[in-house]
C-alpha cells in the first residue's frame, strides 16, 4: 500500500461518527426550523387568502429549485453581502426554509381534510374559533398530516448531505475524507449508508410508535 | 322560545330561505319534514348564528341571533345540534367528546365535566363505551355520543338534523327511542325528521316545508289525518309508500 494513504482503522470510524453526530445536529436544527416555520406558513396558506398569493412564490420557488444549488446560491449571496455565518447557519436557515415550505404543503393538506361539520359541531357547542382550532381542528389536522411530515424529515436529514458543497464535513463529506485517505471505497461508503440507515430507520420506527398510539 | 321572523338566506344567488317564519315553544317537539334540498338542514343552522342570514331575524329567549352585539358563543351553550352527518370529534374517546363543552366552554373543573360527561353517556346507552373511541363505534353509536355530547351542555333546545339519516336501517330504532326519551323528558326539540313515524307520534307538531318556505304547520296528527295543501299531502303519500 502507497505511503500516501492510512490504513482504514478505528479512528476512521471514529470520524464517520463525528460527521454522523454533525449530520444530526444540523439536521435537528433545521427541521426544528422547518417544522416550526412550515406549521405557520401552511395555516397561513390556509387561512388568509392573501398570505396565500404572498407565499405562493417562496413555495414554488423552494420546490422547485435544486437544494444544492439554493445553497449555493444563499451562500453567496450572504458572501456578497458581507454575511459569513459559515456553513452550519446557512446550512441550517436553507435546509429549514426548504423543510418549511414540504411542510407547509403537508400541514395545509391535514388542515383542509378536517371534514366541515366536524368544524361546526365545535362551534356549535359554543367554542371560540381559536378554541376549535385548538382543541380539535389541529388535532385532528397534525393525525392526518403526520406521516407525510415523517417523510419531509427523513428526507431533508438525508439533504443534510448537500450542505457539503459549501464546506460543512457532515456523514457524507467525511467519508469522501476517509475515502480519499484509505482508498476503501466500498467498506466506506457500506459504513456510512448503514449510519444513515439506522437514522432513519429509528425516526420511522418512533414514527410508527407514535402513529398507533394516537391511532 | 325560539321565534323566526320573516327569516331569508341565500347562499349566493341561490334563495333557500324566502321569508321564514314560526314559533317553537318551550317544551314542544317540532317536526320539520320536506323534500331533500328544500333547505332544512340550513333552517337549523341559522337558529344558532352557525350560518349567517340575509333578512328578518330569529330570536331565542329573547336575544336577536343574528344582531350585532350579541355573543354567539353563549347562545350556543344552550342550543344543542346534531348534524345529519357523523360529526364525533374523531381524536377524542367518547367520554372526551362529551365533556369537552363543559370543560372548555363552561370552564367546569375537569372530574366535574368527566362527571356531566358520563351521566349523558348513560343516558343514551353509552355507559359501556366510556373510553372507546369514534372509530370503534357504530354509526348509531356515534349519533348517540352526539347527542350526549350536546347533552352535557345542558342546553334548553335541541335541534336534532335528520340525524338517522346516514344510519344502516337498524341502526335507525336506537337513536329514535333516545330522541323519544328525550322529548318525554320535556326537551324542547326541533327535528329535521324522514322519519314519518317518529313525526307523527313523538312530536307535538309537524312542519311541511318546501321551496323556502312553511307550507303547513300544524298539531302532527291534523297534518298527517288531512293536510291541508296539495303539496303536503303528495309529499306524504310519496315518502309512505
Ligand atoms: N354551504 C352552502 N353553499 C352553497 N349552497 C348550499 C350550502 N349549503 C346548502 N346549500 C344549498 O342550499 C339548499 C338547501 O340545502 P339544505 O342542506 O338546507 O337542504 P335540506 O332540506 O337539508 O336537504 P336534505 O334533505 O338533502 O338534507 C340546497 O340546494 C343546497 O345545495
Ligand atoms: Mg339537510
Amino acid at each position: 500500500m502507497s505511503p500516501y494513504f492510512v490504513e482504514l482503522g478505528p479512528q476512521s470510524l471514529w470520524y464517520l461518527l463525528e460527521g454522523a453526530g454533525r449530520t444530526l445536529w444540523l439536521g435537528i436544527w433545521a427541521i426544528a426550523l422547518g417544522t416550526i416555520l412550515g406549521i405557520l406558513l401552511g395555516c397561513i396558506r390556509t387561512y388568509s387568502r392573501v398570505g396565500a398569493i404572498l407565499l405562493a412564490p417562496l413555495i414554488d420557488i423552494t420546490r422547485s429549485v435544486p437544494l444544492i444549488i439554493q445553497i449555493v446560491l444563499i451562500n453567496s449571496a450572504l458572501g456578497i453581502s458581507g454575511f459569513f455565518w459559515g456553513p452550519f447557519v446557512v446550512g441550517v436557515l436553507v435546509l429549514g426554509v426548504y423543510t418549511a415550505s414540504y411542510t407547509s404543503e403537508v400541514v395545509r393538506s391535514g388542515l383542509q381534510a378536517v371534514p366541515d361539520v366536524t368544524k361546526r359541531a365545535g362551534r356549535a357547542l359554543g367554542l371560540t374559533g381559536l378554541q376549535n382550532f385548538v382543541f380539535i381542528i389541529a388535532p385532528i389536522a397534525g393525525r392526518i398530516a403526520f406521516p407525510g411530515w415523517i417523510n419531509v424529515v427523513l428526507g431533508s436529514l438525508k439533504d443534510t448531505s448537500l450542505v457539503a458543497v459549501i464546506g460543512y464535513v457532515e456523514l457524507l463529506r467525511a467519508s469522501q475524507i476517509v475515502i480519499t485517505q484509505t482508498q476503501e471505497a466500498l467498506i466506506v461508503l457500506a459504513v456510512a449508508g448503514g449510519i444513515y440507515f439506522v437514522m432513519c430507520f429509528a425516526i420511522s420506527a418512533v414514527a410508527k410508535r407514535v402513529e398507533t398510539m394516537q391511532r | 322560545m325560539i321565534v323566526l321572523n320573516n327569516v331569508e338566506k341565500r347562499y349566493g344567488s341561490l334563495e333557500v330561505l324566502k321569508g321564514v317564519s314560526f314559533t317553537v315553544e318551550t317544551g314542544e317537539v317540532l317536526s320539520i319534514i320536506g323534500p331533500s334540498g328544500s333547505g332544512k338542514s340550513t333552517i337549523l343552522q341559522c337558529m344558532n348564528g352557525l350560518e349567517p342570514i340575509q333578512g328578518g331575524e330569529i330570536i331565542v329567549d329573547g336575544v336577536s341571533v343574528h344582531a350585532k352585539g350579541t355573543n354567539l358563543n353563549t347562545l350556543r351553550q344552550k342550543i344543542g345540534i346534531v348534524f345529519q352527518q357523523f360529526n364525533t370529534f374523531p381524536h377524542l374517546t367518547a367520554i372526551q367528546n362529551a365533556a369537552l363543552g363543559p370543560r372548555r366552554v363552561l370552564g367546569a373543573p375537569k372530574k366535574e365535566a368527566v362527571e356531566r360527561a358520563r351521566v349523558q353517556l348513560e343516558k343514551v346507552g353509552l355507559g359501556d363505551k366510556l373510553d372507546h373511541y369514534p372509530s370503534q363505534l357504530s354509526g348509531g353509536q356515534q349519533q348517540r355520543l352526539a347527542i350526549a355530547r350536546a347533552l352535557a351542555m345542558e342546553p334548553s333546545y335541541m335541534l336534532f338534523d335528520e340525524v338517522t339519516s346516514a344510519l344502516d336501517p337498524g341502526l335507525v330504532r336506537e337513536v329514535l327511542e333516545t330522541m323519544k326519551l328525550l322529548a318525554e323528558d320535556g326537551m324542547t326539540i326541533v327535528a329535521v325528521t324522514h322519519e314519518m313515524a317518529f313525526a307523527r307520534d313523538v312530536s307535538t307538531r309537524v312542519a311541511y316545508f318546501d321551496a323556502g318556505n312553511i307550507v303547513e304547520i300544524g298539531p302532527a296528527r291534523e297534518i298527517f289525518a288531512n293536510p291541508a295543501h296539495a303539496s303536503t299531502s303528495a309529499f306524504l303519500s310519496h315518502i309512505q309508500h
